[in-house]
């Protein structure tokens, strides 16, 4: 699957509360959530987002609180994929578990600016710089996971999988 | 090859005879959490499974963030929870009233014990290795999917071990030796990874702090936080656990990918500035900073112990004017204890208010929001931008005395600086 987007760039350890701050989650509504995305650290992201567009950040993205309402919020946005240099764990998980691809390419991410359009195949794990012609490797997800990310998350994959 | 404690708990709890760091397992869960935000979401994807829930004892659900509940939709997802608990006969539902600090209330009330593997949809989960479980945090869809199966997936974490040497000395508490740890390590050393407590110095640590070192294991990143079950482990749980349970020791030839060695001696009250837990200083450092609110309390620092130093520092004193002092008991036995122990008297004649257990303001939820420029000590574990309350409001972490010293002048001091 070839995904291509615009960048929104951010630093290390985007922490969850600014991906969607705790006065907003008396609501899990995915529409709701996507309307204050990432309201604490760039005001103008919510408004300015456009259905395809990526994520790419430096280090522990997502780290903090537990709440899901986080990778909600983002996948709600229009984000189709995070890249970073690497995720925080419980982020990460609840991610793979609600669909939202997550690709980690470590110090390669120095590579991308804001504003850059990156084409990314999520099979083989590539990310393309369009601006600059740049190609870095992700590591590959564990099969496992990829079993999970191809059914569309953990509720699917257990569905499916019965057991 | 030899098993650090929690690749063994999980090997066990997978029912494998051993496991190694990067492995993929699938392992069945002995205690399943979740609290009023994150259990809405996770009713919501249990019931697309459409199974019944695996085991109605094991089972743990606390309306404890936003509760007593502090808007109309805060009311409808506590109120979610309430109905799912009773459609499916959860044994371990707590209501208002009854209720603690999730990670307060289920050590207190016996529900965890050590081996055990806990998930819980709260970040702090973490908290129960303090008793040597396996215990961490996972998001809503995990908890709903193992409501109906009674397993979850993890990979097998590599170790941190983290050698305590010495003894605490006065006014050096748990908060600080997880906040210095922190300090050295920063917010993703241990990113992925366990931190395994061990050491003489354990000697000296009270469950309390061992409590509060657990619970921030994940402001450094880690899956879990763990310490082994010695003599004062077996003291606290001793009448609380009811359940059977299996001990799980480190095998002396366990593999650890760092070693991280912290002489308790040579440890003095620390703050962590805004806005992470790693900018970490000594208190006597930091230049004169003026507050405007102190918060004692959360999962981190609401235990008796934490109040009783509370109380120690402002016996007989008063909360400087300009500061607004709020004193949260993390569970109703808490709050109970400190009233009869004189605690609650002291705060009130000192000019600090008490309030009933919610996490509240640690998030930013309710009950000492901060305004904008605004600045507040806290016992909680988390002081990113806009943690609690306005985006320029500024959270500064510390353990329950210096909280207290800090309310009584009004300013980031020490103990010695009230008691002088």
């Amino acid at each position: 699957m070839i995904l291509e987007g615009k960048v929104w760039r951010y630093g290390d350890n985007v922490d969850t509360d600014v991906i969607i701050p705790a006065r907003h989650l008396n609501t899990s509504e995915s529409k709701e959530l996507a309307a204050h995305c990432m309201e604490d650290i760039d005001p103008a992201f919510a408004g300015n987002v456009q259905p395809g567009d990526i994520i790419v950040a430096d280090r522990n993205f997502g780290c903090g609180s537990s709440r899901e309402h986080a990778p909600v919020a983002i996948k709600a946005s229009g984000i189709t994929v995070v890249v970073a240099d690497s995720f925080a764990r419980i982020f990460y998980r609840n991610a793979i578990n609600i669909g939202l691809p997550l690709l980690e390419i470590g110090e390669a991410v120095k590579h991308i600016k804001a504003g850059d359009k990156i084409r990314i195949d999520l099979s083989s794990g590539t990310v393309e710089n369009v601006a600059t012609g740049g190609v870095f490797k992700a590591q590959p997800l564990p099969g496992f996971i990829q079993d999970i990310a191809k059914a569309g998350g953990l509720v699917n994959y257990v569905k499916e999988a019965g057991g | 090859m030899g098993m650090t404690m929690t690749e063994k708990i999980l090997a066990r709890n997978a029912g494998l005879a051993a496991v190694e760091p990067g492995q993929l397992i699938k392992c069945k869960v002995d205690l399943v959490l979740g609290n009023d935000i994150t259990s809405p979401p996770a009713i919501k994807e249990f019931n697309k499974i459409g199974r019944p829930i695996f085991d109605r004892e094991k089972i743990v659900l606390v309306p404890d963030h936003f509760t007593p509940n502090k808007d109309i939709k805060s009311a409808e997802m506590a109120k979610t929870v309430r109905e799912f608990a009773k459609q499916h006969e959860i044994v371990n539902y707590f209501e208002v009233g009854r209720m603690g600090i999730e990670h307060v209330l289920l050590p207190e009330v016996g529900l965890v014990a050590p081996g055990d593997v806990i998930i819980g949809a709260d970040s702090h989960t973490c908290t129960y290795g303090a008793v040597g479980a396996f215990a961490t945090g996972v998001g809503s869809t995990d908890m709903g999917a193992a409501m109906a199966t009674g397993d979850t997936w993890f990979k097998v974490p590599s170790a941190i071990k983290v050698e305590l040497t010495g003894v605490l000395p006065k006014w050096v508490t748990g908060k600080d030796v997880i906040l210095t740890l922190i300090g050295m390590i920063g917010v993703d050393g241990a990113r992925y990874q366990s931190l395994e407590f061990t050491g003489e110095g354990l000697a000296s640590l009270t469950m309390t702090d061992r409590l509060t070192i657990a619970n921030m294991a994940i402001e450094a990143g880690a899956k879990n936080g763990i310490f082994p079950v010695d003599a004062v482990t077996r003291a606290y749980i001793k009448g609380r656990v009811s359940k059977s349970f299996e001990e799980v020791e480190a095998d002396a030839d366990a593999v650890y990918a760092q070693v991280v060695t912290i002489d308790l001696n040579q440890l003095v009250p620390v703050v962590a500035l805004p806005h992470l837990p790693e900018n970490v200083r000594k208190v006597a450092e930091v230049p004169e900073t003026t507050i405007d609110q102190v918060i004692i309390g959360s999962c981190t620092n609401g235990r008796i112990e934490d109040l009783e130093q509370a109380a120690q520092i402002m016996a007989g004193r008063s909360v400087h004017p300009v500061v607004r002092a709020i004193i949260i008991p993390g569970s109703q036995g808490v709050y109970l204890e400190a009233m009869q122990r004189g605690f609650i008297e002291t705060f009130i004649k000192a000019g600090a208010v008490v309030s009933t257990p919610t996490c509240g303001p640690c998030l930013g939820g309710h009950m000492g929001i901060l305004a904008a420029g605004e600045r507040a000590v806290a016992t909680t574990n988390r002081n990113f931008r806009g943690r609690m309350g306005h985006v320029d409001s500024e959270v500064y972490l510390s353990g329950p005395y210096v909280a207290a010293a800090s309310a009584v002048l009004g300013r980031i001091a020490t103990p010695e600086e009230v008691l002088a």
